[in-house]
């Protein structure tokens, strides 16, 4: 979890300094995104990533492969049809009951074999807790370079991965490679790429892999599953409007003005990382590097500065609307659309302004 | 029950400031912190012992000034502390930092008996790539239990645990063998306040403190930079949109006109936008 200093110019024996791809990995082709299946279904993470996996793959004019594992049902063949429906050139399907429900061993197991026998140079995966826990698994057995949470993914003249995100503590950027191992992995946070459009009737060859690990192998076994109840559950990330608030509401009260506007827009609330430190909002409210990406119409910021690390999370919205009372703030530097004023003193007329606008028949109801 | 918790000495965030001209990172002066999120590990670790017993080992690799952050963590409980540090370990990526805790991590048990469960934060504030507890797991051969929630059962006759690891959509209850190493989730517990007694002890305690060799790191070739697969080649500030936030003229307006040319704008912008949210609002 270091994070890196930049490189001093002719720093020696640095193992991912370039001298020639070594003789080992000059067979590794191709680009690969990890299909996460979960309990019968996809998580969108893993189709955005084919929509930027298949701009990598025609830029290297190899093929873009989907990779998915699960059980012996169903899903996991109807998994393999809507890869090749998101673009996939080709995919690898791997069906055992050991894969049904997702545990690190045999998955990593799997991932590990798949990669060592078909040997791609590039491996994507959501940076979900799925894929952030078997990333990190896989990269350490194959001891190969895995960059996090990737706001750009880039191919370099040379061919090789420029895999970008925010560094110290997402105040600034960096530009990762892994130069002379294969392949080369990456995750993506959900939402920071968007969704390609479908090609229906798009097929293409299936590799089914044959995985001969026994259950009696596997140390971890699942008990249970507990599903989270949807009343709790914020779905910042897939929303259409989020309202967001940060430091310039000036206090823990006055963020419930943020949740008005939210309940008059049908939109989901979050707030910049300081409002979750102080205990303000939970930690699953957050929007930014380090809590949620968001692709929304329309975003609406409420005294939030604008910080790198909070813009890299909303960036992918339509229109970002922000409202702070320094016109030097960073966020007008990256919203679309600036009220130079007092949020505290705005958003309940824009709440009522709303309900005005889009129900003039319904009486505004009590804001609780 | 022995368990190791590792820790990282991370500058405090909130206070991190980037020079507008050079846009270098400012560090003379911030004050550091321990990784906020390895205080819910300790907590977890100390809980554990509540119930069964052993002790506690805090490990940090860094610089000599990491110190600072095991004599917290002694302060708040635990029962000693290792530093790891060497400048051979400068400028690892976390490939090479989970090589070197992972032999520090062994020669700790080869020394103060053996580690039934290591804990990691979720990740760190400053790196945030939750890549180095899996890499410890793999490394070690421990069972890996990354997002833990809570944890319910330890036996250590069955030599098993079983705990609520936070998945997609719910939470899976999984049932491993020790020795495992597991990531704790944020806000699953506060950190206690140690007692004075306990500070009084960790101000006086010996920090331990190995180099590569004294941790019995042999392949200093796995360890820095030398044993980093990943390179960064630039580091650097977005460019500003080509254009800044056009700025509604809300000049000597009361909040309410305010409000509705804000509106105006917006849905002039989003037409389509106004149109569905009046059917939402009709539905």
């Amino acid at each position: 979890m270091t994070t890196k200093p930049t490189p001093q110019p002719g720093a020696g024996g640095r193992a991912g300094m370039k001298k020639e791809l070594p003789e080992r990995f000059r067979s590794y082709k191709h680009v690969w995104v990890f299909v996460e299946l979960e309990r019968g279904a996809v998580h969108p993470v893993s189709w955005e990533l084919m929509g930027e996996g298949r701009k990598l793959a025609d830029k290297l004019g190899v093929q873009l492969a989907s990779v998915v594992l699960g059980g012996p049902g169903e899903e996991t063949r109807e998994a393999v049809a809507e890869a090749f429906a998101h673009g996939a050139d080709v995919a690898y399907q791997v069906a055992s009951p050991l894969l049904a429900d997702y545990r690190n061993e045999p998955y990593t197991r799997c991932m590990t074999e798949l990669v060592n026998t078909y040997q791609p140079e590039i491996l994507l995966l959501g940076a979900t807790t799925l894929g952030r826990d078997l990333a990190g698994a896989v990269a350490t057995t194959l001891m190969t370079g895995l960059t996090a949470d990737c706001t750009e993914l880039a191919v370099d003249a040379d061919g090789s991965l420029a895999a970008t995100r925010p560094t110290f503590g997402g105040s600034l950027l960096c530009t990762i490679y892994t130069l002379n191992f294969r392949p080369q992995m990456a995750t993506v946070r959900p939402r920071v790429f968007s969704l390609p459009e479908r090609q229906d009737g798009r097929s293409g060859p299936v590799i089914e892999h044959d995985f001969k690990m026994l259950e009696e192998d596997v140390v971890t076994k699942i008990l249970q599953f507990i599903p989270d109840r949807d009343s709790n559950k914020s779905n910042l990330a897939y929303a259409d409007i989020v309202v967001a608030g940060g430091l310039g509401l000036g206090s823990a009260e006055n963020y419930q003005l943020v949740k008005d506007l939210a309940r008059a827009l049908h939109a989901e609330w979050g707030g910049s990382r300081p409002l979750v430190q102080r205990g303000w909002i939970p930690a699953d409210r957050q929007i930014g590097q380090t809590g949620k990406t968001i692709r929304p119409k329309l975003y609406i910021a409420a005294g939030i500065s604008g910080a790198i690390q909070h813009r890299v999370g909303v960036e992918g919205a339509d229109l970002i609307l922000a409202i702070n009372t320094d016109k030097n703030a960073p966020i007008f530097d990256f919203a679309h659309v600036g009220l130079l004023t007092d949020a505290v003193r705005l958003l309940p007329a824009l709440s009522k302004a709303i309900r005005r606008r889009i129900a003039p028949n319904t009486r505004s109801r009590l804001v609780g | 029950m022995h368990t190791v918790v590792c820790i990282k000495q991370v500058p405090d965030s909130a206070q991190i400031r980037v020079h507008p001209v050079t846009n270098t990172i400012m560090r003379q002066g911030v004050p550091t912190i321990i990784n906020p999120y390895d205080l819910f590990a300790l907590e977890a670790a100390l809980r554990i012992r509540d119930i069964h017993g052993g002790a506690i080992t805090v490990l940090t690799m860094g610089p000599p000034m990491a110190e600072d952050s095991l004599r917290r963590a002694l302060c708040f409980g635990a029962n000693r502390a290792v530093l790891l540090t060497d400048r051979a370990f400068a400028g690892s990526d976390t490939l090479a930092t989970s090589f070197a805790l992972s032999q520090a991590i062994k020669k700790i048990g080869e020394t103060f008996g053996p580690v039934d469960i290591v804990f990691t934060g979720k990740q760190t504030i400053d790196g945030d790539t939750a890549q180095v507890g899996p890499g410890i797991a793999r490394r070690l051969g421990l069972n890996q239990l990354t997002y833990v929630a809570a944890i319910s059962e330890v036996n250590i006759e069955a030599g098993t645990i079983i705990a609520e690891r936070r998945a997609e959509g719910g939470v899976q209850v999984l049932q491993t063998r020790l020795p495992c190493l597991i990531t704790m989730l944020e806000g699953t517990n506060e950190i206690r306040r140690g007692s004075i007694d306990v500070a009084l002890r960790a101000a006086r305690a010996e920090i331990v403190t190995w180099n590569a060799a004294a941790a019995g790191i042999t392949e200093t070739v796995k360890c820095g930079l030398k044993g980093s697969p990943t390179v960064v080649k630039r580091v650097f500030a977005p460019p500003p949109r080509s254009e800044k936030a056009f700025q509604i003229d809300i000049a000597g307006l009361a909040p309410d006109q305010m409000a509705t040319n804000a509106l105006e704008e917006v849905f002039k912008r989003l037409p389509s936008l106004e149109k569905e949210l009046t059917n939402l609002s009709q539905s």
